[in-house]
């Protein structure tokens, strides 16, 4: 169970966190309005960022999805995926891969030369398929993926999501109804 | 607002050969103006004929094995500790801080200053090893510290919260953001190292090396043969840097795990 305690966070005379208190069991969605602090709360709970006041506990080892998808550009996704899976095998990622409407050269292509939405696509597979993973931490999932794809993607995320604390940071209120999980709201 | 960007095309084959056959000609014109039989400048033909001379004798093989073995040398010692200083150099701000000076002094000082210090430690047999060494490493050094620094810091930090192993963030992170810039620097080195190497050999005089032909051919003026020895040099520099080039293109796609576009 993933909870802060009076968590604080200020970047020179803006103050992004006040006072967050949050608990975390299971899978959750994470909204809020822009600038509200969501992204420096996961960075936080990534172990990015110190807090400058406040507690957290019950952060397990991460599986994240970053603000940018952050893959190995020289490998393939499913490549990008095995090196961070714990023993994740090649057929399975690819298989998850495929899935998610990779096609077979896409497969094949190093991540550096797929698009936006096919690298979020990849990004979200390893944080999801890294079995060490206890805590999942996705932030803006599913950006770049048309209405079918998020359906495809939410789908998959609650499969593989489902026994570990996951906390999904989305603007997209379709794809939190999607998802069907507790919505907590930052301000 | 439309933007373009120019894209380098390669140039075509016979545009090189042209260009070269340009410079040759000027050569020959100005060797032939200068006249005194090629005595200030040994005209194209003349350097060829040296060199089909020297190639076929033992001597000019033993030289060139006497001085790449010792250039080479100090070529790899410079690597390896060029590749070591500039990681430690990435990883404390204060090491950093504290080889700098002794770099910029490096890369600051003569040949020939280099070259008259360094007979006084060892011998002129070694002294291109020597040589050879100190005006790689700061290229090396540098090469390596700008690779660390371009390295994509937003992998760096997947990396820690992924908590991948130090192996594999070598070979998938580390590695790719330092290869760039640590393959211009090795490519320029091995350029450097012949240019040094045969400089020191030139004022230390060791027997049996490419430095000692070229002083000897001065003395003696057989300015064609000058021209051959340098010519030697430039293409073994040459050949050497196309194959380091090459072999280094090879580790990276082996080493990082790099597919095919």
């Amino acid at each position: 169970m993933i909870q802060t305690q009076h968590l604080k966070k200020r970047f020179g005379a803006n103050l992004v966190l006040d006072d967050v208190n949050l608990t975390v069991s299971g899978p959750a969605v994470l909204m809020g309005p822009s600038g509200c602090g969501k992204t420096t709360l996961l960075r936080i709970l990534m172990g990015l960022e110190s807090p400058d006041a406040g507690r957290i506990s019950g952060v397990g080892r991460v599986g994240a999805v970053f603000q940018k998808s952050r893959l190995c550009p020289q490998l393939t996704a499913g490549a990008n995926i095995c090196l961070t899976g714990g023993g994740v095998t090649p057929a399975g990622a690819e298989a998850a891969l495929v899935e998610l409407g990779f096609t077979s050269a896409e497969l094949a292509l190093p991540a550096g030369r797929l698009s936006g939405g096919q690298q979020r696509r990849a990004a979200l597979l390893r944080a999801l398929l890294c079995r060490p993973a206890r805590t999942l931490l996705l932030d803006e999932p599913f950006t770049g993926m048309d209405a079918e794809l998020v359906e495809r993607a939410a789908a998959v995320t609650v499969r593989l999501a489902a026994g570990r604390d996951t906390l999904l940071v989305t603007h997209d209120v379709h794809a939190a109804e999607l998802l069907g999980w507790p919505v907590l709201t930052l301000h | 607002m439309i933007s373009t960007m120019r894209v380098k095309a390669k140039t075509p084959l016979w545009q090189t050969l042209l260009a070269a056959a340009f410079w040759v000609a000027v050569w020959q014109g100005l060797a032939l103006w200068l006249g005194h039989g090629g005595l200030f400048l040994a005209t194209p033909g003349q350097t060829v004929r040296a060199l089909v001379q020297l190639v076929p004798t033992a001597e000019f093989w033993h030289r060139i094995a006497f001085s790449a073995l010792r250039i080479l040398a100090g070529f790899l010692l410079a690597t390896v500790c060029g590749l070591t200083l500039g990681a430690a150099g990435a990883r404390w701000h204060w090491f950093e801080v504290l080889v700098s000076p002794v770099m910029q002094l490096i890369r600051a000082m003569p040949v020939a200053s280099f070259v008259i210090l360094a007979l006084l430690w060892v011998s002129g047999k070694n002294l291109s090893i020597v040589v050879s060494f100190t005006h790689v490493l700061p290229v090396i050094y540098a090469g390596t510290l700008g690779g660390i620094a371009d390295t994509d810091p937003q992998l760096v930090e997947m990396a820690r919260v992924y908590r991948l192993p130090l192996i594999r963030r070598l070979r998938y992170i580390w590695l790719p953001g330092v290869f760039p810039s640590f393959c211009e620097s090795f490519i320029a080195a091995m350029g450097m190292c012949w240019k040094s190497g045969v400089s020191a050999e030139v004022i230390g005089l060791p027997d049996h090396s490419v430095g000692d032909a070229l002083y000897r051919a001065k003395i003696t003026l057989s300015t064609p043969e000058v021209f051959a020895w340098t010519l030697v040099i430039v293409l073994l520099s040459a050949a050497l840097s196309s194959l380091a080039a090459a072999e280094l293109r090879e580790i990276k796609r082996r080493l990082c795990g790099e597919v095919a576009e």
